[in-house]
C-alpha cells in the first residue's frame, strides 16, 4: 500500500530523518512511537508531502508521489492532526461536505448524506449545525476524524491525535479510532499512547534520532524490546 | 453670528453632492479591495517577481500624496494617453489604486494571522491553493481585519474630499461653491462637515452589522 525508500529530511544543517525504509500493507495498523525530537511528525508529513523529503521515495498504491500528482494523492490520505484544524467559520456539517464537494466533484445532497453517516459513526450526528468554537477538544478531534474519513481516503495518517485532549478526552477519540481499525482501515498513527499502540496496532515502528531503530509487533516490542534505545524510552513512558 | 437663511435655498444642491462623493467612494473601495487582495496574495506568494511588483506599488501609493496621485492622474495622463479623462472616473481610479496599497497591507497581515495548520489542513485534503485561499484562509483572515478595513473605508469616505482639487462636484466642492456665491462659507461648510459625519456613523453602523454577522461562529 505505502512504501518508504531510504528517506531524508533536513532542515538546515538539522537531519531529521536520516534514511527510512518501510513497507506498509492494506489494512495494517501502525503505530510510530519515539521520544520527541525523534522524526515521528516529520515521517508522517512526507507521506503526504506537507513536508518535501530532501531524498527517497514514496509510493503509495503503487505510484510514486511527485510535485505534480501529490494533490491526487492527497486526496486518498487522510490526514489528522493534533490542533484539529477544523475550519471555524464553517459548520460541522460545512466542514465535512467542502472537500468532497470542491475537490471530488460529490453533489451536495451525496456529500451532506454521506457526512451525517460519518457524524452518526463518531456519535455527533446532533452537532452537525454547530460551529467548532462551541465544541470539546474530544468532540472537535472526532469531527476532524469525520472530515478526513468524508474523503473516503484509503489510508489514515494520525498526528499526535490526543496529545492536545484533556485526559477525560483521550478515550473517546481513541474508541473511534479503534472502530476505524477494525472496520479494516489502513492507518499510520504517531501517538504517545502506548497502551492504545499496544492493544490496537499490528506493528510498532520505533524512530529515534531520524532513524528507524525498531519494526516489531506490540508484543514483542513492548514485552522484548531488541534495541537497547527502546528499552530506555520504554523504561521511561511505561 | 449662525444665518442659515441665505444658505437654506442651496441646501438640495449641496446634499446632491452625495450621490458624487457616495459614487467615488463606492466604486473606489471595490478597486481597493479586489486589488488589495491581488497585491496581498503577490506579497505571500513565492513568486518573487510578483512579490517584487506588488512591494514596489506600495511602496509608491504610499510614499507620495494622494492629492499629487490625483492631480497625475486628471492633469498629466492625457499627455500619455492622448484622451481626456473625466474627473469622476479619474477620482475613481485614483482613490482605487491608493487605497489598494493600503487594503494590500492590512489583508496580507490577516493572512499571515491565519494558523498555518489551516493551510495545511486544507493541503491534506487535496483542496487546490485557489480554493483553499477563497474558501478558507480569506473569510477567516477578513473576520479578523474587519475593524481595519472599515478604518480603511472611513477614511476613504472623508478623503474623497479632496477631488475638489479636479473639480469633481461632491459635497465639499459643492459646499465650497455655495459659500463663493452667498459670500458665506461658514455655513455651507458646517453643513458639509455634517454630512460627512452622519455618512461615517452610517458606515460605522454597517461595520458593526457586519462584524456582528461574521462573529456568529464564535
Amino acid at each position: 500500500m505505502i512504501k518508504v525508500e531510504n528517506l531524508h529530511k533536513t532542515y538546515g544543517k538539522n537531519e531529521v530523518l536520516k534514511g527510512i525504509s518501510t513497507e506498509i500493507k492494506e489494512k495494517e495498523v501502525i503505530a510510530v512511537i519515539g521520544p520527541s525530537g525523534s522524526g515521528k511528525s516529520t515521517f508522517l508529513r512526507c507521506i503526504n508531502r506537507l513536508e518535501d523529503p530532501t531524498s527517497g521515495q514514496i509510493s503509495v498504491g503503487g505510484t510514486i508521489i511527485t510535485e505534480k500528482n501529490v494533490m491526487k494523492v492527497r486526496e486518498n490520505l487522510g490526514m489528522v492532526f493534533q490542533h484539529f484544524y477544523l475550519y471555524p467559520h464553517k459548520t460541522v456539517l460545512e466542514n465535512l461536505i467542502y472537500a468532497p464537494i470542491k475537490v471530488k466533484g460529490i453533489s451536495k445532497d451525496e456529500a451532506i448524506k454521506s457526512a451525517e453517516e460519518l457524524l452518526n459513526k463518531v456519535g455527533l450526528f446532533e452537532k452537525r449545525n454547530e460551529y467548532p468554537n462551541r465544541l470539546s477538544g474530544g468532540q472537535k478531534q472526532r469531527v476532524a476524524i469525520a472530515r478526513a474519513l468524508a474523503m473516503n481516503p484509503s489510508v489514515m495518517l494520525f498526528d499526535e491525535p490526543t496529545s492536545a485532549l484533556d485526559p477525560e478526552m483521550v478515550k473517546e477519540v481513541l474508541a473511534v479510532m479503534k472502530n476505524l481499525a477494525e472496520s479494516g482501515m489502513t492507518m499510520i498513527i504517531v501517538t504517545h499512547e502506548m497502551g492504545f499502540a499496544k492493544e490496537v496496532a499490528d506493528r510498532i515502528l520505533f524512530l529515534e534520532g531520524g532513524q528507524l531503530v525498531e519494526d516489531a509487533t506490540p508484543k514483542e516490542f513492548f514485552s522484548a524490546p531488541k534495541s537497547q534505545r527502546a528499552k530506555e524510552f520504554l523504561e521511561k513512558v511505561l | 453670528m449662525f444665518d442659515f437663511s441665505r444658505v437654506t435655498p442651496s441646501i438640495p444642491y449641496i446634499l446632491e453632492g452625495i450621490g458624487i462623493t457616495l459614487q467615488i467612494v463606492i466604486f473606489a473601495a471595490i478597486i481597493g479591495l479586489v486589488l488589495g487582495i491581488l497585491l496581498a496574495l503577490c506579497k505571500i506568494g513565492t513568486f518573487k517577481p510578483l512579490k517584487w511588483f506588488a512591494n514596489f506599488y506600495t511602496s509608491i501609493f504610499r510614499g507620495t500624496p494622494l492629492v499629487l496621485q490625483l492631480l497625475l492622474i486628471y492633469y498629466a495622463m492625457p499627455q500619455i494617453l492622448g484622451f481626456n479623462i473625466e474627473p469622476i472616473p479619474a477620482a475613481i481610479i485614483g482613490f482605487g489604486l491608493n487605497s489598494a496599497a493600503y487594503v494590500s497591507e492590512i489583508i496580507r497581515a490577516g493572512i499571515n494571522a491565519v494558523d498555518k495548520g489551516q493551510q495545511e489542513a486544507a493541503k491534506a485534503l487535496g483542496v487546490p491553493y485557489s480554493k483553499m485561499m477563497k474558501d478558507i484562509i480569506l473569510p477567516q483572515a477578513i473576520k479578523n481585519i474587519l475593524p481595519s478595513l472599515m478604518n480603511e473605508f472611513i477614511t476613504l469616505n472623508k478623503e474623497s474630499a479632496i477631488v475638489t482639487v479636479i473639480g469633481a462636484l461632491d459635497i465639499m466642492r459643492r459646499a465650497y461653491i455655495v459659500g463663493g456665491e452667498t459670500f458665506r462659507y461658514l455655513e455651507p461648510l458646517l453643513i458639509a462637515g455634517g454630512i460627512y459625519y452622519v455618512m461615517t456613523l452610517v458606515l460605522t453602523f454597517l461595520g458593526q452589522m457586519i462584524e456582528k454577522r461574521m462573529r456568529r461562529s464564535d
